[in-house]
Formats: C-alpha cells, structure tokens, sequence
C-alpha cells in the first residue's frame, strides 16, 4: 500500500528577514502529490500557499529566506539540491506557471523564441529549427489557432486567455511530472478560466502529471482537485479529499471558506457569510491556535486554543486531517445548533 | 512606423524652428548695440555704423532672423565690393570679435567635444550598469551599501571639484601625467590620450554614479517582474536569466535617459574643458558670453539644441525598436 509518492514535503518552514523582523511564511507543513492526481492548496492572499509552491523550485533563495524541512522530488532532495541539479528539475521535471499570464511572458521576446528557449535549456543538442516545429506543435495542442503564423508574434499581441495557453504550452514543453500552477486562472474572465482548467486536466489525462493547484476559488478546486490542503497563518488547517471538505468540512475556518462561497443553497438564505476579522500578521504568529481571533467555535476550549498549536491530527469518522482542539463531533454538534 | 518616424522628425524641425526663433530674439532683447559690440573701446561711430550696415544689423529683427535662416541653407556673404567676405552654408554668422564665420569656430571646436562626450559616455556607462547591476545581484550585503555610499558621494560632487580634484591629485601632486595640452587623435595620439583621460574620467564618475542607481533600481524592479521568475522556473542559468531578461528590461529606460544626457553633453561640456583647458564648443560658449559675442552665442546654442531635439527623436525611434510593446504598426 505505501508507495513513495512522486513529491512529499515534510515538515517545511520558511522565513523571511524584514525590517520588521522574521516572517513566518510557512510553517510545519507537509503533503504529499501522487502522479496523475491534483493537489489544491486553498487559502486567502498570505497564508503561504504560494510561497510553499516556490520553495519546490527552490524560488525563494533571496538572501532573506530561510527554508527548512524537506521536500522529496522522486525520492530526491530538492532543498539540499546545488544550482546545477535544481536547474535541471526546473522546467523539465517540475514546471510552474503563474498567475498573471500578463506579465509571466517575457515582453521583449517573441513567444516562439520564449518556448523554444524553454526546450533547448533541457535539449541541448537539439537544433533550433526542430525545436521551432516542437514549439508549434506544443501550441497547436494549448488551442492557440494559426500557431505557424504566431509563433513569431510578442506576448502583447494575445489576450490573456491567450497568454496563458502560451504560459502553459511552455511549461509543458519538457512534459514535466509536475505542473504547480499558482493562481492560475484567477486573472482570466470566468468563461476563459473554465477553458484553462479543462486544458489542464486534459493534458493531465494524456500525460499523467501531478498537478499543483494553488487557488483561493473554491469553485476551481471543488471542479479539478483530487485532494486539498486548507492554508491559514502558514500552515495546513485542514487536508481532506475534495469531497470531504464540500460534505464534512472539520475545521471551523473551512466552515467559514464554505460559507462565503455564492451557491445555488446559500443565495436562496440570504446573504454570504464572511469570516469576521483578518489573517493573522506573520510576523507576530499568535503562541495558540492562529484562527482563534476569528473562531466561533473555541469559547468552551479557549484556554487550550490560546496556548497550544493544534496539530494536524486525522478526523474520525471521516478521513480528513484537520489541525484543531475541537473534535469533530463537538463541532459538528456547534454548528448544528448555529444552523438549527 | 514609417509614418510614426516621419512624424517624429517633421516635429522635430518644427521645434528647432522655434529653438532658432527664441535664440535669434536675444540679439533684440539684449540691452546693447550688437553693431558697437564688434570693434574695441576706441571705436568710431563710423565704423560701428558702418559695420551694423554691412552686417545687416540695421535691419528690423524679422528681417535680420529671414537673413540669418537664409544663411544656414545657402550661405551668407556680408558687405559688398572689395570688403565683401562670405560664411559658406551653414552659416551660422559672424563673430567680429574672432573675425571667423561661427560655422567655422564650432567646426574647429566640435571634435574635442565630441571626443570628449563619446569618451565619457562609454566610460560612465560601462561603469554605471556594471556597478549597479552588481549592487542590484548583492542586494542588502556590505557591497550594496558601499556602492550606495559611494555614489551618494559621486552624485553630490560638483563636476568643477571633481574635475580640480583629479587635476590637483593626478598632474601636480603624483605628477602621473603632463598637464594635459590637447592635440587631435591624428595629429598626436598620445598627447590627445593624456589630455583627454582626467576630462572622460571626471565626466564619467558624475554621471556613472547617477547610472549606478538607475541601473540597481532598475535591476532590482524587473528581478521582481513574473517573467524573471518564470525564466528562472524554466532552468535557465542564472546569468542568461539576468542577460535576456533582466538587464534587457532594466536598461531600456536607461537607454532613454542616456540618449538625452549624451546630446547634452555634445552640446559643450562646460565646466569640464574650462578646467581642462580643452578648446572644445563649451568654452567656445562660455566665451561668447563672457565677450558678448552674440553670434558665437546664437550658434553654440542652436547647435546644441540641435543635439537634443535629434537625440529626443532618435531615442523615440529606438524606443520603439527595443520594446516591441511601442512599436507602432
């Protein structure tokens, strides 16, 4: 049964120096990705999803960041990694798109040169004209029509929508194992996002990539997620399948990230809920629980709350993992009587 | 972008139209008689009358502006009969105090300033981009705020005390080189060499401290630009990163900026060739003012106004060549 997946990160931490002082970006946290299956990571701006995301290609290495923990690529050590093997997992084994399609294309290129450059970095020996005819294939494939008579045109002369199909044709070009998507269609029109997330998992259902998703719509993950990590303040709150957290979410923060979502049963009560207050600061992480300010739920536990970081402990009777003092079962009874 | 260049440069001639205009209205608004600027304290009033007629100075202003334009197209020849001499196109005037046509002063002075300039630029922007793409990749470490305290320094010295400074040190104190005496590059290569390289190097450490800050902010902004990161995503070596898609960001602003100070500097250094002693267009400037020699003074100061609207218009055009983004179709 266990088998090694094809990414686990264990027990990452990462920190930056500021003026400020330390933040705390990412704290304690470990998942894993299997081949073929798609991992979401869900959380408002500043939980550290997207910092967790560039620690796997080693993007934080500012000379303010601090990582530690480990993340295992194919049973490889990607943190511990030297320049040389980091470069060669960049782009051909593990690729990463972002979420501007705007500006994550390169303005002073054309976008044939950016997607042949991305293929020749990992095929030296290929020519450049054979590369081009790759390229072009790679393009016909993302849905950009008349490749052979755009390949020479700059970024600025596609849509966004566009754009982002170029972004994804050159991050596939290598047919990485992994495509960690950041946010990736959170600046498109909601029709256009629709057609990217079905490009993905297309390509996904072909090739049998592991699929990162970093998001903060719930939409987007309940439509292409196998699995989800619930980010706040840094670390993992709550890790369930994706239809555990829509049927029985077991965090009082997932509660509420459900709760504010538009649905057909939520519009017909009235109106979203919202999660009164703000993430906590990362730079001054609470000692306790980092939701408590927020919660609704730790009155009866609250000393507990406010001195002890919950772990992330499995939640029976579902499979979810969820990091809270609460047992399900007490919370569930909660929000009944909140419901009732 | 044809028509873009055509329109470029029709408003650039327009403009220069308008520059020679204003620059002409000084002979009107100065407060003296142009015509008893032209012989010494012992002149006659028959001389100086006769003068203002040869010269043209009896005209009305317009009239004296038609002739002046006139000149710079087909020449101009002043007087008539035995006395007649002729300043052949361009003509830019005739400065009685030199007893030379303008065009042929700032034709004997151009060189030493363009020599100068194109010395200094290569230097200062060598050094500029060198040190601040340097400081920009160790950002926050001890070389970043060296180089922040050192062009901070650079850029609040006055070009004078530079220039004195390298002087007093490198000629007089370490007695390194001969006090510099210019002569052309064909003529004498190794005195031009001498004379030239204090000139270029306080020149260049003015303008190469500002270019240093320009370029480690300019590093530092497109460092945090998406297409860096996902150039780096893509296993790119780090210095084909900062090459192709760093830098290349980073200096097109740069390049603007250049263009503009470059023309500046063609139009006369001032302050550098008086400290040198360079025969160069800024002091044939200078001089002019100090001499109120108005048509040496009309001249340097049309010609390089006719840097910069060209430098304006060249640097529009090559804007639009190094961003795609401008290109006009």
């Amino acid at each position: 049964m266990e088998k090694v997946p094809l990414l686990s990160v264990e027990n990452l931490n990462v920190e930056f120096s500021t003026p400020d002082g330390v933040v705390h970006a990412v704290n304690n946290v470990s998942f894993a990705v299997e081949s073929g299956e798609t991992l979401g990571i869900v959380g408002e701006s500043g939980s550290g999803k997207s910092v967790t995301a560039s620690s796997i290609l080693k993007l934080n290495s500012g000379v303010t960041a601090k990582t530690q923990g480990a993340i295992l690529f194919n049973g490889r050590d990607v943190l511990g990694a030297d320049d040389k093997t980091i470069r060669s997992i960049r782009g051909s084994e593990i690729a990463m798109i972002f979420q501007d399609p705007l500006s994550a294309l390169n303005p002073y290129y054309t976008i044939g040169n950016q997607i042949i450059e991305a293929y020749r970095v990992h095929h030296r020996d290929v020519k450049k004209s054979a590369a081009r005819k790759i390229a072009l294939e790679m393009l016909h494939r993302v849905g950009i029509p008349n490749p052979e008579a755009r390949i020479d045109e700059y970024p600025h002369q596609f849509s966004g929508g566009m754009r982002q199909r170029i972004v994804i044709a050159t991050a596939l070009i290598n047919s990485p194992k992994l495509l960690i998507a950041d946010e990736p269609t959170t600046a498109l029109d909601v029709t256009v996002q629709a057609q990217i997330l079905d490009l993905m998992k297309d390509i996904q259902k072909e090739n049998g990539m592991a699929i990162i998703l970093i998001t903060h719509d719930l939409g987007v993950v309940a439509e292409t997620c196998d699995d989800v990590a619930v980010m706040y303040g840094g670390r993992i709150v709550e890790k369930a399948t994706v239809n555990e957290l829509f049927l029985t979410p077991t965090h009082p923060y997932s509660f509420g990230l459900l709760g504010a979502v538009r649905s057909l049963d939520n519009s017909a009560r009235g109106e979203l809920q919202t999660i009164a207050g703000s993430p906590p600061s990362l730079l001054h992480l609470p000692s306790g629980c980092s939701f408590l300010p927020r919660c609704g739920y730790a009155q009866q536990n609250l000393a507990q709350c406010s001195s002890v970081v919950p772990e992330l402990e499995k939640v029976s009777p579902t499979e979810s993992f969820s990091a809270c003092h609460l047992r399900t079962e007490a919370l569930i009874s909660l929000k009944m009587k909140e419901l009732a | 972008m044809t028509t873009f260049i055509a329109r470029r440069i029709l408003f650039a001639l327009v403009l220069l139209a308008a520059v020679s205009l204003f620059t002409y209205l000084l002979f009107a608004l100065l407060p003296t008689d142009p015509a008893a600027l032209t012989c010494g304290k012992n002149c006659k009033p028959e001389l100086i009358a006769a003068n203002r007629v040869r010269l043209g100075y009896d005209k009305p202003i317009y009239e004296q502006y038609w002739q002046f334009i006139k000149g710079i197209f087909a020449g101009r020849t002043y007087g008539s009969g035995d006395i007649a001499f002729t300043c052949p196109a361009p003509s830019l005037g005739y400065s009685f105090n030199q007893h030379e046509c303008v065009s042929t002063l700032i034709g004997k002075t151009f060189p030493v300033t363009a020599f100068l300039s194109l010395g200094a630029f290569i230097l200062w922007m060598l050094l500029g981009v060198g040190t601040g793409t340097f400081a920009a990749l160790h950002r926050g470490k001890w070389q970043d705020r060296l180089t922040s305290v050192v062009t901070s320094i650079g850029v609040s010295l006055p070009t004078f005390y530079v220039g004195l400074l390298v002087l007093f040190s490198v000629v007089i104190w370490l007695q390194w080189l001969p006090f510099p005496h210019y002569a052309s590059p064909t003529e004498n290569l190794h005195d031009f060499l001498t004379a030239m390289i204090l000139p270029w190097i306080t020149l260049a450490v003015l303008s190469a401290a500002s270019y240093t800050r320009l370029t480690r902010n300019g590093v530092l902004e497109a460092m945090n630009e998406d297409f860096v990161r996902f150039g780096v995503a893509k296993g790119l070596k780090n210095r084909t990163v900062i090459r192709r898609y760093v830098l290349r960001a980073a200096l097109i602003p740069i390049v603007t900026i250049a263009g503009l100070d470059f023309a500046a500097l063609l139009g006369g250094a001032i302050v550098t060739e008086s400290v040198f002693s360079l025969p160069g267009m800024g002091r044939l400037a200078i001089r002019s003012v100090t001499d109120s020699d108005l048509p040496v003074l009309v001249g340097t100061t049309l010609v390089a106004a006719v840097f910069i609207v060209m430098a304006n218009t060249i640097v529009d055009i090559v804007y639009g060549v190094l961003d795609p983004r401008v290109r006009v179709k």
